[in-house]
């Protein structure tokens, strides 16, 4: 077995020097009744590389990648092109297969990268301060929520209606169980939500995504306020993190904290996973953050490094009390992040949410030229919705056997909101081209 | 003395040269490596877009007024400063990483490359179920391959790593209380002392009140002293087994069956399932939940610290509860429960999307190359290994339990006692060495604790080498040498870094020089 | 002369007049090591003996600090916060924590005097 280096002889050697008489004399503690004598039954046998990879190229087979279709879906995870460098570099075995950086005389690598990550996540929200990632943007809103009620010691957030509908089921899971509500405005795809009404002295946190799950952009300023003058913080999500590129960032509105969804820079759709949750928050709350932080320091020479640090607040020291039960971070997702905008730069990152934009823009001209068809928007940067005539699924399926992803129906994120089954949410992205986009509005024109 | 080249002299002391000066800053394949932002140049760039087509906005004149501040380099440039940043890092692929149970063993290349078959990367989570049907087979194999493995009926893929996979656990333990209709009753949660500090924390997030069951001593759990605890108010266990102190728990049949017997459920941590993956099923042992590390037991590349992946297997009792979505197969295909309102008994949804599909492609990948044959011999070759690196060493570091050990040995610092030498100090300086230390400080059940996983990826050889060292490393210590260890490490490309400076005064970014430096939290 | 007593989790407390000033001892500053944050008590809260009071953490280590006795803060050492490491350098000192106004004297009866506490330490060790 190529993974596994003993030959017979080496493991006869080791059980004399350990004075064993067999492998199995070592598991003596298993209790008989749970003892198997030998390999599993129903499971395959150990197969080569060749084999494997046929295997898995079968699979594979039998799926239609995004990049085979004109794909215009987005709703929380959006289709970028990401650079050739990014995927050399991350798996760099030294990269690829190091640890958590808890010996940082040997980290320095994995420490110095999410240094500048989380100095680029701190630059682009507009905010102080940043951790070195979460799972992805629906438990980094969890966990800001969370947060939001350590800092106000109160236990009500409220939701926008125009939160991702899964990141809105990740916060009332951690509610139903955990020690607080969470209190859900209704999904308004035609705007006119009123969260400032809706803040009292009990609540911990309004949670807000801007551009919404519609792709609506609003100016958060006078929530930020409203929150602030009850004592309550604005939780601000950001699903594209490329629209930062071209807008006004949730810190400069007003936010407190920002949970957001990192995975358009550096890293494929991945059919959902990994993906890469970003946090930032000010200053004054830095002790209440959760997840890793990494900081600056000197060694015993004097020479300038990073170290874990504030891990005190984390879960293997302060055990019942820590900010979270958080351990691992999205490590090799975030240095393809750090790795993609650190080509892209300044002018490289605005100028790619210029196309954006521009190409939804284009896209949702000719796509409300569609007989039937309604925009819903007035703002947005790379994602709309759209109404139908006719519910929205089953044009998404027809689309999709015509070479066509068209972007996701309501019923699919609302399956208990009929009145949203003819809402269609589509995104475009730089990948997308005229002619995509042509044969999506012609295709949507012969089927309406 | 041999005063050349530094090295070890007859008499064992090191002859000390002060190290070369370099105007350059780098030391020969070390590089010197200055953040992103302080070599950026306006105007720079390392992708080539294109000239975006003139449209009239729809922002709403929300666009940004100041620039973000991002450096500017080029494609080269790039490629330069992360590769020079990479060999600062330690890795599996340069050596032999015993971190107790962190399970550090080969990341095998080829699960790099299926995770990279388009059909797998390039698919969006909400694409039509119709065009994903090769995705859900793979999850739908990867589920097969985890409940065969473990014998449990039923499997939650969708946690994001280890800990996430605990609170899966624990939660549905506590909608099945609630189902029950003893929310308000049973709160309290037994925990030994020895357990990762995660167990307690997500108790604790969930509302329980954690309980600590003390150790024997033999390093496992206190029998008597746990039905000592045990009454209408005990919600759950949760125990590692293979425990912390890398000890098979012996009793863990009977406890499984009082706790059950007292009204309660048994979570079990996941985290040591290397040293038994093939020989034992955790459905023999009684447990009602356990989480996988698929980047632990089943190779998913640690990343530097991610991601992971933590699926969760569940017996009868608590597979009502699994977690949204998850994977059906029918006449029809494969399909997706996505949402709570067609799965009434579930807990809930727990992440954005279905889980960490890329982790899963590499996990199945590990799975096949190995068989069930393979999965078994790693697992002997685990414990073969800590075993020997045991026996081996045990005569000059005090092991803190007798053996034998599981996939990992535990040793104590009492072998340190009288030089002036600390198990930090000793980690340091097998870093000098060539080594990753080891776990070191936990469990706390232990004093300065040591904790080694060699995995079943090392060689014999590689195992004596390592051994060897450790047993010189001892003998410095005994022999008073004691100014050797806390100087390290020396040969490093930074020396030892001063962490409470990093905690009083934080420093979490980097700031053009015009801003004030930020001051410790207000 | 103030009474000076301590708890078994190494909290001090030095009495005069009613008011007792808290801290840990150097006992306790050693284990933690480099202090580098404390959370103390607003002035006015009620705290009972045995009760959390007030955080202390280390690099390695974060630890709650419990009243040594019951009663009312009537201020917390404003100049702790800024520099933490006076808890390692002056932990009876110039590090102390917070003054008490105590609601029950007769709970010093229950703590350890010098001698014991000594003794109490010989144990741990």
């Amino acid at each position: 077995m190529r993974y596994l280096p003993h030959t017979d002889a080496a493991r006869r050697e080791m059980l004399a020097a350990i004075g064993a008489p067999s492998v199995d004399a070592l598991f003596r503690d298993v209790p008989a009744s749970a003892r198997l004598d030998g390999p599993i039954a129903g499971l395959p046998t150990t197969k080569g590389e060749l084999e494997v990879e046929r295997h898995m190229a079968a699979l594979a087979a039998r799926s239609r990648p995004a990049g085979t279709m004109a794909s215009f879906i987005g709703a929380g995870a959006y289709r970028h092109h990401v650079p050739s460098c990014v995927d050399h570099l991350v798996q760099r075995g030294e990269f690829l297969t190091s640890y958590t950086p808890y010996q940082p005389e040997v980290s320095q690598g994995t420490l110095q990268y999410l240094f500048e990550f989380q100095t680029q996540v701190a630059m682009v929200t507009g905010m102080d301060v940043a951790n070195a990632s979460m799972y992805d943007g629906a438990t980094a809103t969890v966990e800001a929520v969370m947060m939001a009620n350590r800092v106000t010691k109160r236990g009500k957030a409220v939701l926008s209606g125009g939160l991702h509908p899964h990141y809105r089921a990740v916060v009332e899971t951690h509610a139903r169980f955990g020690d607080f509500r969470a209190v859900c405005a209704p999904p308004l795809p035609g705007g006119g939500e009123d969260l400032a009404a809706l803040v009292d002295a009990e609540t911990s946190c309004v949670v807000v995504q801007n551009p919404s799950v519609f792709g609506q952009v609003v100016d958060l300023s006078p929530l930020a306020r409203a929150c602030q003058a009850k004592g309550a913080l604005l939780v601000v999500v950001v699903t594209e993190i490329v629209s930062l590129g071209l807008l006004t960032p949730p810190g400069a509105m007003g936010a407190d904290i920002v949970a957001a969804e990192g995975q358009s820079i550096g890293n494929a759709l991945n059919f959902g996973g990994p993906h890469v949750g970003l946090f930032a928050t000010r200053e004054k709350y830095v002790r209440q953050m959760p997840g890793r932080l990494t900081g600056e320091t000197v060694d015993a020479d004097g020479r300038r490094g990073w170290v874990l640090t504030l891990s005190t607040r984390e879960q293997h020291i302060r055990r019942e009390k820590a900010t979270s039960n958080i351990c691992t971070n999205s490590g090799l997702c975030a240095l393809a992040f750090t790795i993609h905008l650190s080509l892209l730069g300044e002018d490289g990152y605005r100028r790619l949410a210029e196309l954006n934009h521009a190409n939804a823009v284009t896209l949702a001209g000719k796509l409300e030229g569609v007989r039937g068809v309604r925009l819903m928007n007035e703002t947005f940067f790379n994602e709309f919705t759209l109404k139908l005539p006719v519910p929205a699924a089953g044009v998404v399926d027809e689309l999709a056997a015509q070479g066509i992803l068209a972007g996701v129906p309501g019923g699919r994120l609302w399956p208990e909101g009929p009145e949203l089954a003819d809402l269609l949410v589509v995104a475009a992205t730089e990948t997308n081209t005229e002619a995509e986009m042509d044969l999506f509005a012609s295709k949507l024109e012969e089927m309406l | 003395m041999d005063k050349s080249q530094g090295r070890v002299s007859r008499d064992g002391a090191a002859a000390e040269l002060p190290p070369v000066a370099t105007h350059s800053g780098h030391r020969g394949l070390v590089m010197d490596e200055k953040l992103i932002f302080e070599q950026g140049v306006e105007g720079r760039c390392g992708v080539d877009l294109p000239e975006p087509p003139k449209v009239a906005r729809r922002l709403g004149g929300l666009e940004r007024k100041a620039p973000v501040g991002l450096p500017g380099l080029s494609e080269p440039q790039v490629i330069r400063h992360y590769t020079r940043l990479s060999q600062k890092n330690f890795a599996i692929d340069a050596g032999l990483y015993p971190l107790g149970s962190c399970t550090m063993k080969h990341n095998p290349r080829l699960n790099e490359k299926a995770a990279r078959m388009a059909g797998f990367a390039d698919l969006h989570p909400l694409q039509p179920i119709s065009t994903v049907q090769g995705a859900l087979e793979l999850m739908d194999q990867l589920s097969n391959w985890l409940t065969t493995l473990t014998g449990m009926p039923a499997v939650a893929l969708s946690p994001g790593a280890g800990a996430h996979g605990e609170f899966c656990g624990m939660v549905a333990i506590r909608a099945a209380i609630e189902a029950r209709g003893e929310a308000a009753t049973r709160r309290r949660v037994l925990v030994p002392e020895s357990a990762h500090g995660t167990n307690p924390a997500t108790a604790a997030a969930i509302g329980f009140e954690v309980d600590a069951i003390p150790a024997d001593a033999r390093g496992r759990v206190d029998v008597a002293a746990l039905k000592a605890k045990l009454g209408p108010d005990v919600a759950a266990i949760m125990l590692t087994n293979p425990n912390t102190c890398g000890l098979f728990e012996p009793d863990i049949v009977e406890i499984a069956r009082l706790v059950r017997e007292a009204g309660g459920y048994f979570y079990c941590d996941g985290a040591n399932f290397n040293a038994i993956a093939g020989r034992v099923r955790p459905a023999d042992l009684g447990v009602d939940a356990m989480h996988i590390n698929l980047h632990k037991t089943f190779s998913t590349p640690h990343g530097g610290g991610g991601p992971g992946s933590g699926p969760v297997v569940f017996s009868a009792r608590l597979a009502p509860h699994l977690p949204v979505p998850y994977v059906v197969r029918d006449a029809g295909g494969f399909r997706l429960v996505e949402h709570q309102s067609g799965a009434p008994s579930s807990l809930g949804r727990l992440k954005g999307f279905h889980g960490q599909m890329g982790m899963f492609v590499r996990a199945l990948t590990y799975m096949l190359s190995h068989g069930a044959d393979g999965v078994r011999q790693a697992s002997n070759d685990a414990v073969l290994n800590a075993n020997y690196v045991m026996a081996r060493l045990q005569d000059v570091m005090t092991a803190a339990f007798e053996g034998p050990c599981m996939h990992e040995c535990l040793f104590d610092d009492r072998f340190l006692k009288d030089t002036g030498v600390t198990t930090l100090d000793f980690a340091k300086a097998m870093i000098d060495e060539g080594y990753h230390p080891m776990t070191m400080y936990f469990p706390l059940v232990v004093h300065g604790a040591m904790l080694i996983e060699p995995t079943e990826s090392e060689t014999k050889e590689s195992l004596d080498l390592f051994v060897d060292t450790l047993r010189s490393l001892a003998a410095r210590a005994k022999a008073g040498e004691a100014e050797h260890f806390r100087a390290a490490p020396r040969l490093t490309p930074r020396r030892r870094l001063d962490e409470t400076r990093a905690a009083r005064a934080p420093v979490l970014r980097w700031k053009p020089k015009a801003a004030p430096v930020p001051r410790a939290a207000e | 002369m103030p009474e000076l007593r301590y708890t078994r989790e190494h909290e001090w407390v030095r009495v005069e007049d009613g008011v007792g000033t808290c801290g840990i001892t150097d006992y306790a500053q050693s284990q933690l090591g480099d202090v580098v944050f404390v959370e103390l008590p607003p002035a006015g809260k009620k705290v009972v003996r045995g009760g959390e009071a007030a955080v202390v953490e280390s690099v390695k280590a974060a630890s709650e600090v419990y009243a040594p006795v019951s009663g009312e803060v009537f201020e917390s050492n404003a100049g702790l916060p800024d520099n933490p490491a006076q808890v390692n350098q002056s932990p009876m000192g110039d590090g102390w924590f917070m003054r008490i106004r105590l609601s029950n004297p007769a709970e010093l009866g229950e703590l350890m005097d010098e001698a014991a506490y000594k003794a109490y330490l010989a144990t741990l060790s």
